[in-house]
């Protein structure tokens, strides 16, 4: 059983409608695999005005597993690693709660509500975890500021 | 999701009161012997039961591979015959309340509905579970919609084709290790998969494994019921001892396998450490592993020589204890060419200031007690495990010692007995040097370092007696003097056993931290 025939579906989809603000292709056209999306920073959250390039990875046993999500772009945010690597954090691609029914779709819209609400509970960065808890102002100040620095204008 | 938590939170709140109930059923049962005369003891065994005798000791019972699937079993059997559904459903109940029966049932009675519905087996379209070929059926997993294809949907009706069917339970039996909870493929489909289902769709070569989840969860579900550890060890063991017990009383078991371990933490046999202490001292020791380093740093051999000097106070003028050798601590020359009066090598004073040796002084003290009681517990261990393979050496030597005396097989058992002690006697003295480096001094930490030394004495007795050559044990009145440490040693760990945990049971130790 191969998923070529699912994942063709998903990415057909997907492409020819996009959630709002998300621009959807493949890395490289050979490759089902690799997804490359570009996501506009979500209004109502201090990230509006960035470009944010992310990178979806599909495993082999894709449906039976969840793909990955890494931010190529920096961003500062409690649920994804301040790092090269941009590792995000997110209920739906939790092994427990994946299923193979569950769609991409979803995923994409989960990563965009992500960014206008955080989950500090389940963060993968403390300091902006420990701002956007206690001190709502200067966490948006300072994601303004990274959004700025590695999201505009790149 | 929420209703959910509340529901299982509120259960395991009430987990005590259940659990009391049962032991108690249990003790009425046996005082009765109601029970019908049981066909074949070896299946129906219930399990060693260890006998309460000394304060140290405490109740428990060994389970086997087939009294867990009985006990599991049984249960299914009531819940079947009370409530009056299927024993699949029954099972499913079950181990949605983590086999807490009398919850179960009361929940099933107040609100039938809505214990079905959280353990999955909502409103059902009636049927046995089959295989299905649906025309126009797409599979929305692998979106395969071929003529022909099976497919396959539990109560809730949510439909996939066999094939991802199987990957799935295929990925959650081998990879995850579920199978109790194994929810529908559907996203946000709460539903379990029944086990009649999974009979229909799970491999033949998954069975065995999903079985023996299945069994696992009866064991990981109980709070009183814990696998042995060792392994390739399939027995459980039931304990009555709780978490919130773990301040007062060391639970320490042993398997029918032979292994015997604390049941609060299952780490190896730590009498009369209490667990918390275990786990604080274990830590440290990983911690501390850096005190080689400091002990590297501190200690030096003297240049002439070759003995091991420690650096004492900040001074580097050293003095050798063995050769009387003088020299710089810093640059290891001799201490003559640094000159006269106050000199310090430079390099020295480059480096710290005298508020820095004034630190070094004060962690060093510290440090020093630390050692004091890691070197007696390192060294215990280490003995121990130059022991790993006495058994085959106590063997061989009871083996040489008939053919030197003509003793018999039996009577030259002491040495056996002598071997068993000195490996349960070494095992509790490594742990008392863990529980004094916490003790607070006082009356009764003199008093516990007394009977410590006490059996210290006798085991290093006993041990050197072991050791000797063959020729020399077949005397007669070393086996006597053998037999007597023996039963020495064993006297001298209950009594210290006895004590510490007597006043651990009373609260009396005062530590010098706080757990
Ligand atoms: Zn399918
Ligand atoms: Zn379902
Ligand atoms: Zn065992
Ligand atoms: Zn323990
Ligand atoms: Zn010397
Ligand atoms: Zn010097």
């Amino acid at each position: 059983m191969s998923a070529q025939k699912r994942i063709a579906k998903e990415l057909a989809e997907v492409t020819s409608n996009p959630p709002a603000g998300m621009i959807i292709g493949l890395v490289d056209e050979s490759n089902v695999h690799n997804w490359d999306i570009t996501m506009d920073g979500p209004e109502g959250s201090p990230y509006v005005g960035g470009k944010f390039k992310l990178l979806l990875t599909l495993p082999v046993e894709y449906p039976f597993k969840p793909p990955t999500i890494n931010f190529k772009t920096r961003i500062w945010h409690p649920n994804v690693t301040f790092d090269e690597q941009g590792s995000m954090c997110i209920g739906i691609l939790k092994g427990d709660t994946w299923k193979p029914s569950s769609r991409i779709m979803n995923v994409l819209i989960a990563t965009q509500n992500l960014l206008i609400e955080p989950v500090p509970d389940d963060a993968l960065e403390t300091s902006s975890a420990e701002l956007f808890k206690n001190n709502r102002p200067l966490y948006e100040k300072e994601a303004k500021k990274y959004t700025a620095q590695y999201a505009i204008g790149k | 999701m929420d209703s959910e938590d509340d529901f299982m939170s509120g259960l395991s709140s009430e987990e005590d009161n259940v659990l009391q109930d049962e032991s108690d059923d249990e003790g009425s049962a046996d005082d009765f012997g109601f029970d019908e005369p049981e066909p074949d003891p070896d299946v129906s065994q219930k399990g060693t039961v260890q006998k309460k005798k000394r304060s140290f000791d405490i109740n428990f019972k060994v389970y086997h591979p087939g009294d867990i699937q009985a006990q599991q079993d049984e249960l299914i059997n009531e819940v079947n015959m009370i409530l009056d559904i299927r024993k699949e459903d029954a099972a499913i109940l079950l181990r949605h309340f983590r086999w807490n029966k009398e919850r179960l049932i009361e929940d099933y009675m107040d609100r039938p509905k809505k214990v079905l519905e959280s353990a999955g087996l909502g409103p059902s379209t009636s049927g046995p579970p089959k295989l299905e070929v649906i025309p126009g059926f797409t599979c929305d997993i692998c979106c395969e919609d071929e003529a022909g294809l099976e497919s396959f949907a539990i109560k809730c009706g949510h439909r996939y084709c066999v094939n991802c069917y199987r990957q799935y339970l295929n990925q959650k039996i081998k990879e995850e290790g579920e199978a109790a909870r194994i929810q529908c493929p559907q996203d946000g489909c709460n539903r379990i998969i029944d086990s009649r289902s999974l009979d229909v769709l799970v491999t033949s070569d998954l069975q065995q494994r999903y079985h023996d989840l299945l069994t696992r969860t009866y064991v990981e579900d109980k709070e009183y019921l814990k696998w042995c550890p060792a392994p390739d060890c399939e027995n459980a063991i039931e304990c009555g001892v709780r978490r919130k017990d773990l301040d007062k009383v060391v639970p320490t078991v042993t398997c029918d396998c032979k292994h015997r371990f604390c049941f609060g933490c299952i780490l190896a046999d730590h009498q009369p450490a209490p667990c918390d202490l275990v786990k604080k001292w274990l830590k440290k020791c990983a911690d501390d592993s850096e005190t080689a380093n400091w002990i590297a740093a501190n200690t030096k051999e003297c240049p002439k020589c070759n003995s091991t000097i420690e650096k004492n106070g900040g001074c580097n003028h050293m003095t050798c204890r063995k050769c009387k050798h003088e020299f710089c601590w810093m640059c290891m020359g001799l201490w003559s060419e640094h000159g006269t009066s106050w000199y310090n090598c430079n390099r020295f004073e480059e480096k710290s200031g005298s508020d820095a040796r004034d630190a070094q002084a004060k962690s060093r003290v510290s440090l020093e007690r630390y050692l004091h009681y890691y070197n007696r517990y390192a060294n215990h261990e280490q003995s121990a495990k130059l022991d790993k393979d006495i058994y085959q050496k106590t063997e061989k030597k009871m083996i040489q010692l008939q053919t030197a005396s003509g003793m018999s097989w039996i009577e030259v058992q002491y040495l056996n007995s002598a071997s068993q002690a000195l490996q349960t006697c070494r095992q509790t003295l490594k742990w008392t040097y863990a529980f004094a480096f916490y003790l607070a001094r006082n009356n009764l930490t003199a008093m516990f370092e007394d009977n410590q030394k006490d059996l210290e004495l006798a085991v290093e007795a006993l041990s050197e007696m072991f050791e000797k050559p063959v020729t020399e044990l077949a005397d007669t009145k070393l086996k006597v003097e053998i037999m007597d440490k023996t039963s020495y040693c064993n006297k001298r760990r209950v009594i210290l056993l006895q004590d510490t945990a007597d006043n651990l049971a009373n609260g009396v130790w005062s530590w010098s931290i706080s757990f």
